[in-house]
């Protein structure tokens, strides 16, 4: 599948060196654009196909009282800069208070901007989210959007192939976050880099899109440039009928190749991992990074149990505060956020609700609580979480990407812990000298009830 | 963005032996604020470098006198992460041409390779051995020689060759980029997108 989308869009190989790549949808937001935009003013070039590139407002914007002007000037700056840029170049632009507005990789999909087959890029590590369609989606820097932008093609080298296998049913309690979580503890954050990943197994296949996504997004943590999922009915069923997706005879071509798109029974692949789904408990990380995961119940692991650099290891128990060989149930916790492209989606916000439902938010806990999107908003009013939510005593906040990078006001003090269905729980990543312990929207709950780590599966009615 | 041209890099280096040293240390994403390519070296390390107070922390690699030069050597799975290529002007900005690694994320070393920092990847015992020399003797010189890309241990002589494809070798020892080569092929690129099947 992967060779299949790779190739079909190759426009030039040169010979010691990448492949010219051509690439269908381009997503651009206000922090890795600027300079990008700049770049083609100094050299007097233009946008090549403004029609291929969709321009959101989502890192750096503010998720409460959105209807008044941005208070930061540098942050106000850089959104006046994405609308100014994306006018000039006729793109579409869907800024702060937009209807359309959210979290790029949420509002992608949901308006049918991603479609199986296709290659998709943006400015942002977490691209990788769109290959849940079985697209080749992957994050760039500034100078390949500037590429992109005048020229709508990439350089880059064919990555390596790694399938990883996990099949067996899901136990209770355990969503797609934790899958991920659990693959990434066992490859490390390197173990996957030079590959592009394709996910098999019954796991997969049984779960929503909404799932697949959280997965795909979470292929950069241990590595690799992107990942993907053979489109299927799921699939096919999501993408059919949204704005940006074909229609009449263009839908019919379009879903006889979707139909093509199928991960090869005798594809060969350069690594291969096979995981027991049965095995995968609800996940927390107790490091800073997110391959320093375990499950749940266990202990964090000993100096001695740990590849790897013991220095480094050492470093980063003492930032977290933590000590080797103890359990992580029963951490005190400060914050919770759920949100981002991780988890910032409608089904994130059932779960959140379904263990939170009839229980109240303990008293020193803060919670951030971030729809994706205005759809994901919507579906929240409308299929009555919110009005459980704030029966536990919890307030929702307005779309963005909030506290995942903590550039906008969303900041978790120094020295407090956090729970966060987010992405990274790297030194200061959600505020200087924040401590994160990354999980699913379950596990969030549960220690936004109990105001501890708690197994989420003690709570599950 | 032009960059200067990188041939021969013979200079002192900054060991830095932290493994999977991650963009947002690198420069944290309330840095990332700017619309123009300026000022990013001043926030290289930001919150490993300076107190919240902005005073410096002595104990930080950067803020020793001891050490400096062209060259930083980072510890294994250098620049994970996020896809900020504002982590790579950070380090050009501060002044450092190549960065050295026995393994470098993904993104981060595309990154570098397109604005001009040459990141060199070697044995893990040869990063051990080249941090070993600069603890030992922080004036240490380290030879990168991207014509022969090979990097050399120039109080010893011991050496590695590093790989790099013949195209961005190229483009790096010139001082071009990737977008001259793709406008150049726009056409060529325009007759592609008219006859794609969907």
């Amino acid at each position: 599948m992967f060779d299949k989308v790779w190739d079909s869009h190759v426009v030039r190989k040169i010979e010691g060196g990448p492949d010219v790549l051509f690439i269908d949808r381009h997503m651009v937001h206000e922090v890795t654009s600027p300079v990008a935009f700049l770049g083609l003013k100094n050299r007097g070039l233009k946008v090549l196909y403004p029609e291929r590139t969709f321009a959101t407002a989502d890192h750096n914007t503010p998720t409460i009282n959105q209807h008044l002007p941005v208070a930061d000037p540098l942050s106000a700056n850089q959104l006046k800069a994405l609308e100014s840029n994306s006018k000039e170049h006729g793109i579409s632009y869907w800024g702060l208070g937009h209807q359309k507005n959210g979290i790029v990789h949420v509002v992608g999909p949901e308006y049918g901007i991603t479609q199986p087959g296709a290659t998709i890029v943006c400015g942002d590590s977490h691209t990788s989210t769109h290959g849940a369609f079985g697209a080749i989606a992957f994050g760039i820097g500034t100078s390949e959007v500037e590429m992109v932008l005048t020229t709508q093609c990439i350089m880059q080298p064919k990555p390596m192939k790694m399938r990883i296998n996990i099949n067996g049913k899901l136990g209770k309690g355990v969503t797609p976050k934790d899958v991920a979580l659990y693959i990434i503890s066992k490859l490390s954050t390197s173990g996957a880099t030079g590959y592009f990943v394709e996910y098999a197994g019954e796991v997969f296949e049984n779960m929503s899109m909404e799932g697949r996504m959280t997965v795909c997004n979470l292929s950069i943590e241990m590595g690799a440039r992107g990942g993907m999922i053979a489109p299927d009915e799921t699939t096919i069923n999501y993408v059919k009928d949204r704005e940006f997706s074909p229609k009449g005879e263009a839908w019919d071509k379009a879903l006889a190749y979707y139909k093509t798109l199928k991960t090869d029974v005798d594809a060969v692949f350069d690594k291969e991992y096979t995981f027991d789904g049965s095995t995968i408990e609800p996940m927390i990380t107790y490091g800073t990074n997110p391959g320093m995961g375990m499950g749940i119940s266990n202990a964090i692991p000993k100096v001695e149990e740990v590849e790897g650099g013991v220095a480094s290891f050492a470093k980063s128990l003492n930032y977290m505060g933590f000590r080797e060989g103890e359990a992580m149930m029963g951490k005190k916790v400060d914050y919770v956020f759920i949100g981002s492209c991780t988890n910032g989606r409608i089904e994130d916000f059932r779960a959140f609700a379904s263990i939170v439902k009839g229980r109240k938010k303990a008293d020193h806990v803060t919670a951030w609580l971030v729809p994706g999107s205005h759809i994901v908003e919507k579906q929240i009013r409308d299929e009555g979480l919110l009005d459980i939510l704030k029966e536990a005593g919890f307030t929702l906040r307005q779309p963005g990407c909030s506290a995942c990078l903590a550039m906008n006001d969303d900041k978790i003090p120094a020295g407090k812990y956090a729970v966060s269905t987010s992405n990274r729980n790297f030194e200061g990543r959600q505020g200087p000298g924040s401590r994160t312990m990354l999980a699913s929207p379950l596990v969030a709950a549960a220690a936004a009830v109990t105001g501890f780590v708690t197994d989420p599966r003690t709570l599950i009615q | 963005m032009a960059y200067d041209k990188f041939n021969i890099l013979r200079s002192s280096a900054v060991p830095l032996s932290i493994e999977n040293v991650d963009t947002d240390q690198i420069i944290p994403a309330r840095f990332l604020k700017a619309t123009e390519r300026v000022g990013f070296g001043d926030d290289l390390f930001r919150d490993w470098r300076y107190n919240p107070d902005n005073s410096p922390k002595a104990e930080f690699i950067l803020n020793n006198p001891l050490y400096s030069g062209k060259i930083l050597v980072g510890g294994k799975n250098f620049g994970s992460g996020s896809s900020r290529e504002h982590a790579a002007w950070a380090i050009y900005d501060y002044g450092f041409r190549c960065v050295v690694s026995s393994f470098f994320a993904d993104i981060f070393k595309g990154n570098c390779l397109n604005i001009g920092v040459l990141p060199v990847q070697i044995s893990p015992d040869f990063a051990d051995k080249i941090f070993r020399a600069i603890e030992t003797d922080p004036k240490t010189e380290l030879e990168v020689n991207l014509p022969n890309q090979t990097i050399t241990l120039l109080s010893t002589g011991e050496h590695e060759s590093f790989d790099i494809s013949s195209y961005k070798k190229s483009n790096m020892m010139n001082g071009f980029d990737d977008i001259d080569y793709l406008v150049n092929i726009k056409p060529e690129i325009q007759e592609f997108a008219s006859n794609l099947p969907i």
